[in-house]
């Protein structure tokens, strides 16, 4: 079951294009046939969320439950206090989202608009920053946090991240406001605002759609990160929502309902988040493409 | 993961005249004051990301557990690497990791988003094409090592899979899927294909609304078949996605670690291991820092070469076009 998605092949359509041919009913039965196979896990998983252990060991992962059972939503819940991985998270998050879209906006001002010198290789670094394996920064961020007290602390870890979306953020922003209408900024310029009021003022409100689709995407790329939060936090008090699930597999055996219940409370904050920001996120990948 | 934009390239031409080498006008401004923009970022950016990536590149010359001082050894790790088998497994794996998330899900995805956006999106109604597109993108949103438990669990010798493979009679297939060196790296390859499908169908589906239907309808009239359509429109227009997201999930792919703790810890013998999660084992289980860090500057000199050999070709391309 592992997802075979062997393309569907399409007959070749007959001129009578606008109705009938079974040719893309086979095509849509093909594609859904797919799409649903992408879902099966989630099935396995919904299924199993809701199944006592007892029920599970006898009747296998594929029966029905026999009972709709939420001890093992509790359990999990309580064993990892839940709610408290879930403000991590939030906490950790939004803070990076936030802080990085003002560190990005700052300095993609200087690079876009401002044109300072050298900002070609300025951009580059900050581009290749991105593409960095986190391994190559790990140690000594984990070894100065240490020396520095912010070891096990979210602040260590807001930021780190802060600094790595940053990092796209100014690449993306710099090539935008390069694109900004220098007529705008005369015209301010004239009136007698500063640079410091030109980019609240007038930079900010024209860009805004650009902004909000980076804040989202902070936002979730922050949500999902493991390698940093997994090796900074290391108590209950401070992991996040895909730290405490790791953790809790690696540490114990945990039963199949309880680690089914787990992955799916981990998961609902990200699909919320999906529906949530589903149309800023086609707006900004659109928006990408439009250029 | 999204790959927000083509648009980013440096601006040689269009550059409209710079304020700054207009002399008569305002010639007390000096562009210094923007460079005060600049200091937030670059004083962060030093501090998170340019001094770590230093102090890695000479603890890669250590020989160090963490504790105490670090002792010069020059380039011992890097020889030492050079026979060290994990370390070769490891960057096997990673074409492994390539083919799993960047060759299958652009190829597939490149027929899976024309056929939604031609065929589904087209014949039938767009909204058909929009609820088949959420469901590959649904992987894409969870985070990564949540989707890598759950699949741990369906692989695991009491999971659903092989709970699937006895109801349909076929329970002689069962097996300890990620616990069997043979099947371990393919089952692996099989989950990421998984995750990574979704990416690549909604940047090219993105990619072709920008495309002109009237092009799709002409060439129909024109007697042009479903791959005819395919190759000269779709593919053509829209090359520029197709390397974003070539060059995104290549670096994505070089430095997957969470599916693989998530999955098999690089596990069993090493069947699974990549560069980055034998790295992080080097550093944190081991306390190998040196070595662990040579691993990472390996790693990493490796991902900025494909990325800059990745732009330089779409600049190549991007000048054919331009020329033609």
């Amino acid at each position: 079951m592992a997802v075979t998605l062997t393309p569907p092949r399409v007959t070749h359509r007959r001129p009578d294009r606008h109705h009938r041919g079974a040719g893309r009913w086979i095509v849509l039965v093909l594609v859904t046939a797919a799409a649903l196979a992408m879902l099966v896990p989630f099935a396995f998983m919904l299924l199993n969320a809701f199944k006592s252990p007892g029920d599970y060991s006898t009747n296998g992962p594929l029966s029905w439950p026999t009972e709709f059972y939420t001890t093992g939503l509790r359990t999990y819940w309580e064993q990892v206090d839940f709610p408290v991985k879930l403000w991590n998270s939030i906490l950790i998050s939004g803070s990076v989202a936030v802080l990085a879209v003002v560190v990005s906006l700052l300095s993609a001002y200087a690079l876009g608009i401002g044109r300072v010198r050298g900002r070609l290789w300025i951009i580059g670094l900050f581009l290749l920053a991105n593409m960095l394996p986190q391994e190559a920064l790990i140690y000594p961020l984990y070894h100065f946090a240490k020396e520095a007290g912010l070891y096990n602390t979210r602040l260590a870890v807001i930021i780190i991240f802060t600094v790595i979306q940053a990092a796209f953020g100014t690449y993306l922003l710099a090539s935008v406001l390069g694109a900004f209408p220098r007529t705008l900024l005369e015209a301010a310029a004239l009136d007698g605002a500063g640079k410091w009021r030109i980019l609240w003022r007038v930079v900010l409100p024209n860009i805004r759609p650009t902004i909000s689709v980076l804040l989202v995407f902070f936002f979730i790329w922050t949500w999902n990160e493991f390698l940093i939060p997994l090796v900074m936090l290391i108590d209950n008090s401070t992991q996040t929502v895909p730290v405490a699930l790791a953790s809790l597999q690696g540490d114990r055996l945990m039963d199949a309902p309880t680690t089914n219940a787990g992955a799916l409370l981990s998961l609902l904050p990200a699909i919320l988040f999906f529906l949530i920001f589903q149309r800023t996120l086609a707006r900004g990948i659109t928006a990408g493409a439009d250029k | 993961m999204a790959s927000p934009d083509t648009a980013a390239r440096p601006r040689a031409s269009t550059s409209p005249p710079d304020p700054t080498t207009g002399p008569k006008r305002r010639p007390s401004r000096p562009d210094a004051a923007y460079w005060l923009y600049l200091l937030p970022g670059a004083l962060l950016f030093l501090l998170v990301i340019g001094g770590p990536l230093v102090y890695t590149g000479y603890l890669s010359l250590t020989k160090w557990s963490g504790v105490g001082d670090p002792t010069f050894v020059g380039l011992d790790n890097y020889r030492n690497l050079l026979t060290d088998d994990v370390f070769w497994t490891s960057f096997k794996n990673t074409v492994a990791m390539i083919i799993a998330m960047v060759v299958v899900p652009t190829l597939v995805g490149l027929v899976l988003a024309a056929v939604l956006f031609d065929t589904i999106g087209r014949r039938f109604r767009p909204r058909t094409a929009a609820a088949l597109r959420a469901a590959f993108y649904l992987p894409q949103v969870l985070p990564v090592v949540v989707a890598g438990i759950v699949w741990g669990w369906i692989l695991r010798p009491d999971g659903a899979l092989n709970g699937l493979l006895d109801a349909i009679g076929l329970g002689a297939l069962s097996h300890d899927w990620l616990g069997d060196p043979g099947t371990a790296l393919p089952v692996v390859m099989a989950v990421m294909i998984w995750v990574q499908i979704g990416y690549p169908v909604v940047v090219f589906m993105a990619a072709l609304e920008r495309v002109n239907p009237e092009l799709y309808e002409a060439a129909e009239i024109d007697g042009a078949g479903w791959f005819r359509r395919f190759r000269a429109i779709t593919l053509a227009q829209i090359r520029p996605e197709t390397f974003v997201v070539g060059l995104t999930c290549t670096i994505a792919a070089m430095k997957v670690f969470g599916p693989i703790y998530a999955l098999t810890r690089g596990g069993p013998e090493n069947a699974t291991n990549v560069p980055s999660y034998f790295a992080y084992f080097t550093f944190f289980k081991r306390l190998n820092v040196g070595y662990g860090s040579a691993i990472s500057m390996v790693l990493t000199l490796i991902i900025v070469v494909v990325a800059v050999l990745f732009i330089r070709a779409q600049n190549r391309a991007e000048r054919r076009d331009g020329a033609l």
